[in-house]
């Protein structure tokens, strides 16, 4: 799955980031807490949070996600939208929830970042 | 570079100050990914990094980041004149975290950062004095995982 088959399925709208959008998203993570991000992510992970400041920027910079999904159609504010173009971040926005949103994921395919989900 | 010379980074970090958190870590990833250091050892380097940096901004009023870039491995030297930590065994637990509510609104303090520091990093040294401040150096090999 690409970002643009993930952008489909969440009918969400680009904020940042589009030219990037042919990305492979190898795995999936639904976090509120970057801390979690930090600790259990992998590279080329995907990152669905409710979450919207310039941590999640920092985070996903730091742990190569090759994109952020906001949900509760929150959106980025501007420093946001100016350090992810900087940092090649696509950021996208959409109406679900993050339980709703992960549930649509998964069910198309992605999977976690766990050793559990890795095993499946 | 050669194998007598080593590239040196030095940041000041500001306490409190969440619109910077992330500059001096984010700055080492540049210079590490402008050297040519494998991306899966830059993103340990990375993380590691960033983990220690929120620590001083949120924990101790600020502090200085310093790493030192061999051919075979990073140093980095994170210190801080903070109140200490007076039990580190306990600190380095999974999910112990004295951070307060608007830090863990901003989604940190779960206690997973000085672990994850450990998770990262091939060879961690963490030095507390309650009163003084704290003292961390985080050595990364640059070898692939996967080798």
């Amino acid at each position: 799955m690409n970002l643009n088959d993930v952008r489909k399925l969440l009918d969400a709208k680009i904020c940042v980031g589009e030219e990037y959008l042919g990305r492979q998203v190898e795995t999936c993570c639904g976090s509120d807490l970057m801390s979690d991000v930090l600790a259990f992510t992998k590279c080329k992970t995907l990152l669905c949070t409710g979450l919207a400041n310039m941590q999640v920027i920092r985070t996903a910079d730091m742990t190569d996600l090759c994109g952020v999904i906001l949900v509760r159609g929150k959106l980025p504010g501007e420093d946001m939208l100016k350090e992810a173009a900087q940092n090649k971040l696509p950021i996208m926005s959409t109406e679900y929830t993050l339980f709703e949103a992960c549930g649509i994921l998964y069910s198309n395919g992605l999977r976690g970042c766990s050793r559990k989900a890795e095993e499946q | 570079m050669s194998d007598s010379k080593s590239v040196k980074m030095h940041y000041d970090v500001a306490g409190d100050d969440f619109d910077r958190a992330g500059e001096a870590s984010a700055g080492l990833k540049r210079l590490l990914q402008k050297i040519g250091v494998p991306a899966d050892i830059i993103r340990r380097i990375a993380i590691g990094t960033y983990e220690a940096e929120m620590n001083v901004i949120i924990h101790a009023g600020g502090g200085q980041v310093d790493a030192e870039i061999f051919p075979e491995e990073t140093v980095v030297y994170i210190a801080d004149q903070g109140p200490g930590i007076p039990d580190i065994k306990l600190a380095m637990q999974e999910g112990w975290s004295t951070a307060p509510d608007h830090v863990r609104q901003m989604g940190f303090g779960a206690g997973m950062g000085l672990p994850n520091m450990m998770k990262c990093s091939d060879d961690f040294d963490i030095q507390s004095t309650v009163g003084s401040g704290t003292n961390i150096k985080m050595k990364f090999k640059h070898i692939s995982e996967d080798l």
